[in-house]
Formats: structure tokens, C-alpha cells, sequence
């Protein structure tokens, strides 16, 4: 299982975050939020600033791009928790 | 009967200063899932500042011949909850305003395609994440786990 990050952060800024925390996976930049709206998981004005951000949300794919397994959380301190998904990704044919 | 020196009533202060430790470790301990998605340390901090603040405003409206802090203890009780207020306002109201995403993808849909640059500035397809080799395994991963979020800024 292949994880992906995406939010409306810089590349640089993300490879930042990477480099301090040692994530060693893919970090996507969608800073005009076109793929997370697209997602329809844009919250808008909710950045620190009040930039349009993404709303925490994760979704598991098979291998032809079908959601197997989403989680789209209502309190966004609440976010899926890694055994939660590595046991979503167990089911995966 | 002598004047005696009315004692300070501590408790109201150390009760005040629990409530604000409450308030104030919550960035600290959110960084925690186990102390974030409840945030209980925070609530059990509030519970201790409140009890001593009682035991300290009983102490200066049941024996105010020995014990100070009427106003003192009126004003930091008051503060406290409104600190407590504060607090319960931002975990059970404010981080639950999220848009509805009732467009977004279901599970059985197939995850729209998208291109976006990675931290080395280089696009990258939804399709070529679910079809190229994984570098651990070198064959094609079973699934993708998308994880949107809410940015590092």
C-alpha cells in the first residue's frame, strides 16, 4: 500500500516538513486546492490566515482506483489513526 | 477574643493556576492522539483547579475570620470557568465545523484522476501512483491511501 499526502501546501514547505519528521512517503502540493475541491473536501477561509484548506479526510484505493475504505472525520482533531488504516489496507485483494 | 492575621487561601490561586494549565497544555498535548481525541488530561486538570477552587471559596465564605479571599476568589472562580467555557467551546463546538463533502468520492466510486507536483516540484498522476512499483517490493502497490490534510503552513 502506496500512502499519499495531499494538501494545499508548497512543495517546499512539505519537503520541510519531511525533512524535520523524517516521512519518507509521497507529499502532493495542491496549492489552489483544485484536486481538493475537485474532492470535495475544501474548507474554505479555515487555514491560519484564512486560506481555503483541505478538511482531514482519507481514502483507501485498490489498485484499479476504487475506494475501498474512507473516513471523513466530523471534528477534525479526530483523524484516522495509522492501525486503523494499515488494517483497511489488509482487506485490500 | 485577639485579631489574628487572616491566612492566604492558596487553594483559590493553585485552582486558578490548574484551570489556565487546563487551557494552555491543550496545544502541547493535542500533538498526542491518545491525549487529542479526547482530550482528557486537560479535562482532569480543570477537575483538580475546580475542586481546589471550591475548597478555597468554602474556606473564605464559611470561616472569614481566618481565611482571606472573598473577592479574590469570586473574580479567579469566575475566570475559571469562563477559561473552562473557553475550552469546551474550541473541542465540542469549533473543530466540528467542517463543510459536509457529500461530493466526495464514495466507497465502490472510483477516485477521480488528478496531476500534482511533489515536493521535488515534479507531476505526479493518480494513475501512475496506483500503477508504478513501490521501491521496497518493486511491484505495483495494492492500493493508494490518499490522506488529505489540513497543511503544515
Amino acid at each position: 500500500m502506496r500512502p499519499v499526502a495531499i494538501s494545499v501546501d508548497a512543495p517546499e514547505v512539505s519537503r520541510d516538513l519531511c525533512r524535520k519528521a523524517g516521512y519518507t512517503y509521497t507529499f502532493l502540493s495542491d496549492p489552489k486546492a483544485e484536486v481538493i475541491r475537485r474532492y470535495d473536501l475544501l474548507h474554505a477561509g479555515a487555514g491560519m490566515n484564512g486560506q481555503d484548506i483541505a478538511r482531514p479526510a482519507e481514502f483507501l484505493l485498490d489498485a484499479s482506483g476504487v475506494v475501498r475504505w474512507a473516513n471523513l472525520t466530523e471534528d477534525y482533531r479526530v483523524r484516522a489513526r495509522p492501525e486503523q488504516m494499515i488494517e483497511a489496507a489488509k482487506a485490500l485483494p | 477574643m485577639a485579631i489574628t492575621e487572616r491566612r492566604w487561601n492558596w487553594h483559590l490561586w493553585a485552582g486558578f493556576l490548574l484551570c489556565l494549565a487546563g487551557f494552555a497544555s491543550f496545544p502541547l498535548l493535542a500533538r498526542f492522539p491518545v491525549t487529542r481525541d479526547v482530550p482528557w488530561v486537560n479535562f482532569l486538570l480543570f477537575g483538580a483547579g475546580l475542586a481546589l477552587l471550591l475548597v478555597g471559596l468554602r474556606r473564605a465564605f464559611g470561616q472569614p475570620a481566618q481565611y482571606r479571599g472573598k473577592i479574590a476568589g469570586s473574580i479567579l472562580g469566575t475566570l475559571s470557568l469562563l477559561v473552562l467555557g473557553a475550552f469546551c467551546f474550541i473541542v465540542f463546538y469549533q473543530t466540528r465545523q467542517l463543510p459536509a463533502s457529500s461530493g466526495a468520492p464514495r466507497i465502490g466510486q472510483t477516485a477521480p484522476e488528478f496531476v500534482l507536483p511533489d515536493t521535488d516540484n515534479h507531476p505526479v498522476s493518480l494513475s501512475a501512483l496506483l500503477s508504478s512499483p513501490l521501491s521496497q517490493t518493486r511491484t505495483s502497490p495494492k492500493g493508494v491511501l490518499l490522506v488529505f490534510y489540513r497543511g503544515y503552513w
